[in-house]
């Protein structure tokens, strides 16, 4: 049995797996994307763009869609401003201290998203812990709506993320050269020009490659956005959810998601174009 | 360098930040009342003999563990071998095989849950453990190939040119040299995977029905309707569910590792 062969015999389970579980199931929800529907006859298998036009001509699916990337972009932005100081303290902190932060970030990532979500529905809620406390000090009379907010939802998701950026960018920062900061240091930079100037370009390749999970995972997440924004302030995938599970029309919901899918895949690759040509401009 | 007294500062308050809802949810699970309060006015395990009154809690969670068993070890059995020949082999098609068995990270998971909602009702498993288990094996399947991946880029392959040369057939070579070797890394993938598909919602909440909901669904519809302390009593248990299995993957396997791909060697 020739090597190439046997090789495709090894993956062969999981390319059938893969075939039918999931080029299939996507096939068939863009086929779906465009049939029509109607509320007395359900679906009907007639093709046509209906759906996205429908989609595309309502301003209620703008605000949804401008929602749902503003919300995926400022907790990128967070992450970022979090993520990179955290994993350089924890670079230079001693083994012992190291790995309890490694817990502190991992820790939280194994944990259901679900039981995250339920602990800042506790904390942002009118009667939470945050407003009860700033209503006991009395800083503020009257509570400070977090609930059903694109803050709230944001504040929740940078939890559920900044793991994601912490790894990605402590990863980059251990594959630089120590030296390099020893080096910065001797000639009399203080902390920040180090962090400046050394730490955020070495950290660069992490930064990028987490901004990307952390916006694509933010801009298609569901469990946080659904608990905390509720049907007040809807993203695109809880009205996606709405569509199937709410008012059944699943050619609709389909031609969400593959807007959803298709935007991005557009951000995932405009942003490799980026990133490549930014390693370009480093080496050459 | 060391870090200062505003790095330690900073670190101390994103751990409090990273653990706040962790220990709010437990704290409000002891409360002695019949609302969320924190800190709890009292120490109380009524919240905790009441799951014993909530059977679809309990029938949740069994779901999601035999679920997550099932289609973790599904996950391993095929990705094990899709690893041997992605990690060894230079042949054609290498680059893609990879990019496909990876993929379910990148398609957002929304798009997924509905996917294999329409693929399942089509074919007439819509609902059922049989198509559960499938759907949960395609999104955990990445971790395990990861794991196994990074264990078999490790591995030195002396030792199987050696086990050959003594006329060792390939199979055997596998079973006794190259299997053993990598089962860290086949153990670790299977723990991430099981974790994973224990916690899964957004698939999970499109193709369950109600004979084979899920503990996150279950949590989940709960939690979108009211929240009690039985919500917060039930989410403690897992937790401490979770943390139990951490600590014996840091034992075995560390768990830097199990995320990062690298770190405890």
């Amino acid at each position: 049995m020739s090597e190439t062969r046997r090789n495709w015999l090894l993956s062969a389970p999981g390319l059938v797996l893969f075939g039918v579980l999931l080029f299939v199931p996507l096939v068939m929800t863009f086929i779906l994307s465009l049939n029509s529907f109607d509320f007395y006859g359900g679906i009907k298998p007639d093709i046509g763009p209906g759906n996205y036009f429908a989609v595309l001509g309502d301003g209620y699916y703008y605000t949804i869609f401008g929602r749902t990337f503003a919300i995926a972009l400022v907790t990128t932005v967070i992450c970022v401003l979090i993520g990179v100081p955290v994993a350089w303290f924890m670079l230079k902190m001693t083994p012992f201290w190291r790995s309890i932060m490694v817990l502190v970030v991992i820790g939280p990532l194994l944990i259901s998203v679900v039981v995250r979500t339920l602990g800042w529905a506790i904390i942002l809620g009118n009667k939470g812990i945050v407003n009860d406390a700033l209503i006991h000090l009395g800083l503020i009379e009257r509570p400070i709506k977090m609930m059903f907010t694109s803050g709230g939802i944001v504040v929740a998701l940078v939890h559920v993320m900044v793991p994601f950026m912490v790894l990605a960018v402590w990863a980059a920062l251990q594959r630089a050269d120590p030296a390099a900061e020893r080096a910065a240091e001797s000639l009399g930079a203080g902390t920040v020009t180090i962090f400046r100037r050394v730490v955020v370009p070495q950290a660069l390749p992490g930064i990028l490659s987490g901004s990307l999970i952390v916006f694509s995972m933010s801009a298609s997440a569901f469990a946080t956005p659904a608990i905390i924004g509720g049907r007040r302030a809807k993203v695109i995938a809880t009205t996606v959810y709405d569509e199937f599970m709410g008012t059944l029309n699943w050619p609709l919901g389909a031609a969400i998601a593959m807007l959803l899918l298709v935007s991005v895949v557009v951000v995932m690759l405009a942003w490799n174009r980026l990133v490549e040509r930014r390693v370009e401009k480093v080496i050459g | 360098m060391r870090n200062g007294v505003f790095a330690k500062l900073c670190c101390l308050v994103f751990a409090a930040f990273m653990l706040a809802p962790i220990v709010v949810v437990v704290g409000v699970s002891f409360t002695p009342t019949g609302f969320l309060e924190f800190p709890p006015s009292g120490i109380s395990l009524r919240w905790f003999r009441a799951i014993l009154d909530a059977p679809e809690f309990i029938e949740g969670g069994w779901i999601s563990l035999k679920l997550g068993v099932i289609s973790a070890t599904l996950a391993a059995v095929i990705a094990v071998p899709a690893a041997l020949a992605i990690g060894r082999g230079r042949f054609r098609g290498r680059e893609a095989l990879l990019a496909l068995f990876m993929s379910p990270l990148m398609v957002p998971t929304v798009v997924l849950g509905i996917a294999f909602l329409r693929f399942l009702t089509v074919v007439g498993l819509s609902g059922t453990f049989t198509g559960l288990a499938l759907c949960h094996a395609v999104i955990i399947l990445p971790f395990v190939l990861r794991l196994v991946l990074a264990s078999i880029s490790g591995l030195d392959r002396a030792t199987e040119r050696a086990a050959e040369s003594l006329g060792a057939g390939g199979w055997t070579v596998f079973r006794r040299v190259t299997l053993p070797a990598i089962v860290p890394g086949i153990l670790g993938g299977w723990v991430l995977a099981f974790i994973t598909s224990f916690d899964e919602l957004t698939v999970s909440v499109f193709i369950v029905n109600p004979s084979t909901t899920t503990l996150p669904v279950r949590l989940y519809s709960h939690i979108a309707q009211t929240t009690d302390p039985l919500v917060a009593s039930v989410s403690t248990v897992t937790i401490l569910f979770t943390v139990v299995l951490m600590i014996v993957v840091d034992r075995f396997y560390g768990l830097d590792r199990l995320l990062i791909g690298e770190g405890k060697k």
